[in-house]
C-alpha cells in the first residue's frame, strides 16, 4: 500500500454546439481526404458530455473537496456561457487558430478551467457522441496555451 | 497490470447538515441537501482491482469473492439505509458523495488483497461521482496527473 489516499470529485455538464473540421491551410482536397464528412462546409452538431474531474482534501466542516454551487458556477461562466448553443468555428476565439475537434475542445475547456480556486483539476473528459470519448489531463511541460 | 471492476447498486437516504452551522448557514451552504426529512439516491458503486491475471485461473481476482465482499461490507451496511444515522462508519460525517467514497475505500481495502485496490468510484447520480484512490509516485505508471497527450 503506498501513495497518498486521493479523493476527486466528478460532474458532467451538456452542451450542444455546431462544428466544422477545416483546415485553411490544406487543400480542398486533402479537408475532405482528412475529415470525411465532418468538413461539410455548412457544419454540423453534437450534444456533448463534459465530465470535469477536480481533487483535493475534503473539508471536514461540508464533506465536500469543493462547493459544487461553485463549481457548477464557475464551469457556466467560464466554458458552458461561451459554448452551449454556439458555433465553435465562429462563435469561440480558440477555434479561430485551431480546428475544432474534440481532442482541441479538451485542451480549451482545460485552459478554461485549470485556475478554478478551491480544488486542483485533474482532467477533462469529453463526449462527442456515446462513441467517442476525449481526454485531458494537462501538460507540465506545455507552454500555457492562453 | 489488468484491472477489473464489479458495479453495484445500492439505494439510500441522506441529508447534508453541520450543527456547528446556523440554520441558516446550512441551508446557505448545502441548498436542498439539507432539507429536514432528507431525500436519497440511487447510487452505483463501481470497486477496480488491479493485478496481473492468475498463471492457473485466468483471474485477476475471484468475481464471487469479489461480489461477496461487496454484498457484506456495502449492501448490507448502506443498501435501503439512511446514511446519517445507520452507517457508524459516517457518524459525526457530512455523508456527501467524497466521504462515502472514502468510507468504502477504508472498508473494503484491508479485505483486498495489499495494494490490489485500484479505485472506488460512487454515483451519486448519471451526472456526479467521487473517486478514491492511491496516488502513484513520480514514476509510477497510471497516474492521473502526469496524462500529457489528447487521447482518442
Amino acid at each position: 500500500m503506498s501513495g497518498e489516499l486521493k479523493v476527486a470529485m466528478g460532474r458532467r455538464y451538456k452542451f450542444s454546439a455546431s462544428h466544422r473540421l477545416h483546415n485553411a491551410a490544406l487543400s480542398a482536397d486533402e479537408n475532405r481526404e482528412i475529415y470525411g464528412k465532418c468538413n461539410n462546409p455548412h457544419g454540423h452538431g453534437h450534444n456533448y458530455v463534459l465530465e470535469v474531474m477536480v481533487s483535493g482534501p475534503v473539508d471536514a466542516a461540508t464533506g465536500m473537496i469543493a462547493n459544487l454551487a461553485d463549481l457548477d458556477a464557475y464551469v457556466e461562466r467560464r466554458v458552458l456561457d461561451d459554448y452551449d448553443h454556439k458555433s465553435f468555428n465562429e462563435d469561440v476565439a480558440a477555434f479561430r487558430k485551431m480546428v475544432p475537434t474534440t481532442e482541441n475542445v479538451c485542451v480549451d475547456i482545460f485552459e478554461r478551467l485549470k485556475n478554478f480556486s478551491q480544488a486542483k483539476l485533474e482532467r477533462v473528459r469529453v463526449e462527442e457522441t456515446g462513441n467517442n470519448t476525449f481526454e485531458y489531463a494537462g501538460d507540465a511541460n506545455e507552454e500555457p496555451n492562453l | 497490470m489488468v484491472l477489473l471492476t464489479r458495479k453495484i447498486e445500492f439505494s439510500a437516504a441522506h441529508r447534508y447538515d453541520n450543527p456547528a452551522f446556523s440554520p441558516e448557514e446550512n441551508r446557505r451552504v448545502f441548498g436542498k441537501c439539507n432539507n429536514a426529512h432528507g431525500h436519497g439516491h440511487n447510487y452505483t458503486l463501481e470497486v477496480t482491482v488491479a493485478g496481473e491475471p492468475n498463471a492457473v485461473t485466468g483471474m485477476v481476482m475471484d468475481l464471487k469473492d469479489l461480489k461477496d465482499l461487496l454484498e457484506r461490507e456495502i449492501m448490507q451496511r448502506m443498501d435501503h439505509r439512511n446514511l446519517n444515522v445507520e452507517v457508524p462508519e459516517l457518524a459525526g460525517k457530512i455523508p456527501t458523495c467524497e466521504n462515502i467514497a472514502l468510507v468504502i475505500w477504508n472498508l473494503l481495502e484491508p479485505k483486498i488483497p495489499a495494494g490490489r485496490l485500484h479505485r472506488v468510484r460512487l454515483y451519486e447520480s448519471d451526472d456526479l461521482f467521487a473517486d478514491c484512490y492511491r496516488a502513484t509516485t513520480a514514476n509510477g505508471n497510471g497516474s492521473t496527473r502526469q496524462g500529457s497527450a489528447v487521447k482518442r
